[in-house]
């Protein structure tokens, strides 16, 4: 399929930055994780194209890197929402009844355990194993912002500010 | 460049005793979700608007600068107030947290607009500002510092003595509380195996989880032959509901710098790695910082006090894998590859990164290096048991009134955790309660059940491996009665089947097996068999894993079968919750004698499973019914039993 010239030069500009990362390190293979932060970082996700990319450029077998990047949670091959919430369950956020935070935000978002990121990209919902702040538990994180005792209303009612002030309803 | 102590400590010293208050902010994450930062924004406003001098970061007498605090040392005669941030207090719950000395006062839930009044009372008048201050709920008395504070009181603060005090981003504070000594004593007064021996005799045991004596690991790595050795420092901190590590990086992280570097000596080692988990970015942070002011001061680098020796720290952040905690997964993550186990031996200590011998130390047990070889080890040996000395920090969680991070000798009672440090057992509303105790979980995925009769044993590793549990990492979570145990060994179940690395078929396929075994039991279609089966594949899957993961994935479900076998055999054969939270087996039922038919549970029930004439008793239709506890909620008589 012929490509747009816009979508070359946004392909091209893709890669500089890529590139820029790799030099970073040197083209290091031992250093592809940190590569594959920064570019996620970059991208919010790692597109196949840009894995290919680095794959060829560290000399390694793309099924590496894509094994690599499958393997740990923090690497996401689909785009997230605008704003990812993650809900704590670690055992302190879980004995503290996170789970119905969990089930209220799927709830007011129309997501599941499968469907994580609304369709207009702005809300991703994830749970992850501890945040570190059991104390204040249950923990919810949106992007890097904590929020500690939490309750199934309160986590619903920030999420109706934000898409307020994000113009959806 | 050759780091000169005593001269940044006596400079620091200086400056601070130009000071005459200061203002401790806790700036730990549970203080900062709680809104501490503004707090401390507040703060400067309000010294700046009521004319008082302030500083937020000491400078040594001349030094040049182009912080405006500085310049206002100058300006005026009388003694600035110093205001700075901690790591966290331990207290996470009460946040944030606001210390001011010399007075020792300690102020609770402090909120922006609750400053102006601190400044005008406390530092102004010099009188404590009352409804701040914490309130013991049991004996209802207010408690002026930390000092009076029960939660405080009975705890022994050793590796977190600094942490919650010390600015973390300060290196010359560190320094002038004595840090980097022990570090400078082992690069100049000691050989490396004088450095082994010391750690040998002091008993210290890994924080991490196994409890593997640290001279013996070190003492290992020595004697390996090459010039190129490694220290790495596992930050991973992977347990579910454990902070303790993360505290410690952000509150104090430049002991952990100065352990690594005394294991570096002890080794020979000439670089080392930080593996901090990702979902601390605070902590890697301070832990970058760290590195990069001991390199600056001169007390990292090249010939370390003027030793010869050289050491070099590099920061690498984890993408988020529980098993890459595992000692050969780690090795392997910084390798760049996937985070999967390797079979030992050969262990790390004989060929670990890139090959080359390595000695891997928990955050914990690296920030207790430089006390022991600050102190000497008979001095650490005062603390703790024979086999177990010295102290160990614990996350205490679930329902106890205080939650938070705390730390005591070994071989203090778990009664004296949960009740007088953890201030007793709550109900669900958070209240605490009499005879609400139930249980203890221990040592997080890998750990274990503790009951009522084990209230009186000393936490200590050997004690807790001879009842099936373990120290693990250190995470403590009290369950109340209305806990069911089931559902707890599911949970770490589901926690472990999610982080198998895929690797053994008996890990990946058991804890799947097990998981699958659980649902059938708390959905009511459990039979003898499962209970059999699941006790089988437990101990399978205990044998024939690789690693620690699926070693010690199936002890929540074997200590819960030992001590809670009575509730699994509730949910088997009388397909019974006990504690009322397995959802399948819930029966609402309207004892007719309570009912007083006012309708209410009626009027409440979202899909009109209720029916009855008003003033006589009415009756839940359990085919309707989706048993979500509604009409139990509303019913004034406590009618609804059964959700
Ligand atoms: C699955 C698994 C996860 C682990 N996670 C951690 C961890 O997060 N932090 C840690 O210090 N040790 C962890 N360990 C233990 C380490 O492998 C290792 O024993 C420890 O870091 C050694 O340090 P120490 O001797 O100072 O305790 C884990 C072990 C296993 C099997
Ligand atoms: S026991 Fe589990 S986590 Fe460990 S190596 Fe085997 S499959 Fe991986
Ligand atoms: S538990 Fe819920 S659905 Fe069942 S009777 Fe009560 S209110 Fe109705
Ligand atoms: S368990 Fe939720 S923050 Fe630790
Ligand atoms: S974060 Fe402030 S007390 Fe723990």
């Amino acid at each position: 399929m012929p490509q747009t010239l816009e979508k070359t030069t946004k392909k091209l500009r893709q890669f500089n930055k890529v590139c820029e990362i790799l030099d970073r390190y040197e083209r290091n293979p031992a250093k592809l994780i940190p590569i594959l932060q920064l570019v996620q970082d970059e991208y919010r996700y790692l597109p196949e194209e840009v894995l290919t990319y680095i794959a060829t450029s560290l000399s390694l077998p793309p099924a590496k890197v894509y094994g690599v990047a499958t393997f740990y949670a923090h690497f996401a091959l689909e785009p997230k929402g605008k704003y990812v919430i993650r809900l704590c369950d670690g055992t302190a956020c879980h004995v503290k009844k996170s789970i119905p935070i969990l089930e209220a935000l799927r709830e007011r978002l129309g997501l599941t355990d499968k469907v994580r990121t609304t369709p207009d990209m702005l809300f991703t919902v994830e749970t992850v194993s501890c945040l570190g702040a059991c104390g204040l538990a249950p923990v919810m994180v949106i992007n890097d912002d904590v929020h500690g005792q939490m309750t199934p209303e309160h986590a619903v009612a920030l999420i109706d500010e934000i898409a307020a002030k994000e113009g959806k309803k | 460049m050759i780091a000169e102590l005593e001269k940044v400590a006596s400079e620091f010293g200086n400056a601070e005793s130009k000071v005459s208050r200061r203002v401790i902010i806790c700036a730990g994450t549970g203080c900062v979700a709680n809104g501490s930062l503004k707090v401390y924004a507040e703060f400067i406003k309000q010294i700046e608007s009521a004319g008082l001098d302030i500083v937020t970061e000491l400078k040594a007498e001349g030094a040049e600068g182009d912080n405006h605090t500085s310049t206002l040392l100058q300006k005026s005669s009388s003694a600035p107030i110093r205001l700075s941030k901690s790591g966290c207090q331990g207290f996470c719950q009460m946040g944030p947290l606001v210390t001011i000395e010399p007075e020792g006062i300690l102020y609770t839930k402090v909120k922006p607009e609750d400053v102006a009044e601190i400044v005008q009372t406390t530092l102004i008048d010099h009188k404590a500002v009352e409804r701040l201050l914490y309130r013991d709920p049991v004996s209802g008395k207010q408690c002026t510092g930390t000092a009076e504070i029960p939660f405080y009181q009975r705890q022994s603060r050793t590796v977190l003595k600094s942490c919650g005090i010390i600015d973390p981003e300060d290196i010359r504070e560190y320094i002038h509380s004595g840090g980097y000594m022990a570090a400078k004593r082992a690069y100049t007064e000691m050989t490396p195996e004088m450095v082994c021996e010391e750690m040998l005799y002091s008993g210290l045991r890994g924080r991490g989880g196994g409890g593997f004596p640290t001279g013996k690991k070190w003492d290992l790595t020595r004697i390996q032959p090459g010039p190129k050795k490694y220290v790495i420092c596992n930050g991973d901190e992977g347990d579910p509901g454990a902070f303790m590590d993360r505290s410690v990086m952000e509150g104090n992280p430049h002991s952990v710098i100065e352990g690594m570097m005394i294991a570096a000596r002890a080794i020979g080692a000439d670089e080392g790695y930080v593996y901090v988990r990702l979902e601390y970015p605070l902590a890697v942070a301070r832990i970058r910082r760290a590195v990069a002011d001991a390199e600056a001061i001169g007390v990292l680098g090249d010939n370390i006090f003027g030793s010869g020796h050289g050491f070099k720290i590099n920061v690498m952040e984890g993408a988020g894998a529980f098993v890459c905690g595992e000692e050969t997964a780690l090795i392997a993550s910084i390798e760049g590859q996937r985070g999967m186990p390797m079979p030992k031996p050969p262990f790390p200590a004989q060929s670990g990164l890139w090959g080359k011998p390595t000695v891997i130390n928990n955050v914990e047990t690296l920030a207790s290096v430089p006390i022991v070889i600050g102190k000497g080890a008979a001095e650490f040996r005062q603390r703790g048991t024979e086999t177990s000395p010295g102290t160990k920090t614990f996350a205490l969680t679930g329902h106890v009134a205080n939650t938070g991070l705390i730390e005591v000798p070994f071989g203090t009672t778990l009664r004296e955790v949960v009740y007088n440090i953890g201030g007793g057992v709550t109900d669900d509303r958070g209240n605490v309660t009499g005879e609400g105790f139930k249980a203890v979980q221990i040592g997080g995925p890998s750990g274990g059940c503790l009951t009522e009769e084990h209230l009186d044993l000393p936490l200590d590793f050997d004690s807790l491996k001879g009842v099936g549990a373990m120290v693990g990492s250190g995470g403590l979570v009290v369950m109340n009665k209305q806990t069911c145990m089931v559902r707890i060994a599911r949970f770490f179940m589901q926690f472990t089947q999610n982080e198998s690395c895929g690797k053994c078929v008996l890990c990946r396929e058991g804890t799947k097996q097990m998981l699958a075994l659980l649902d059938d039991i708390m959905e009511g279609n459990g039979t003898e068999k499962t209970l059999e089966t699941l006790e089988r594949t437990a101990r399978a899957v205990q044998k024939g894993s690789l690693c620690g993961l699926g070693k010690t994935a199936p002890n929540p479900i074997l200590s819960t079968l030992k001590y809670f076998r009575a509730e699994y055999e509730a949910h088997v054969y009388q397909k019974r919750c006990p504690a009322g939270e397995c959802k399948a087996l819930l029966r609402p039922t309207i004892d007719p004698a309570k009912c007083k038919g006012c309708t209410m549970c009626a009027k409440k029930c979202p899909v009109g499973a209720i029916t009855g004439e008003l003033k006589k008793p009415h009756v839940i239709n359990p085919d309707i019914c989706i048993k979500c506890g509604a009409c139990a909620e509303v019913c004034r008589f406590k009618a609804v039993s059964g959700v």
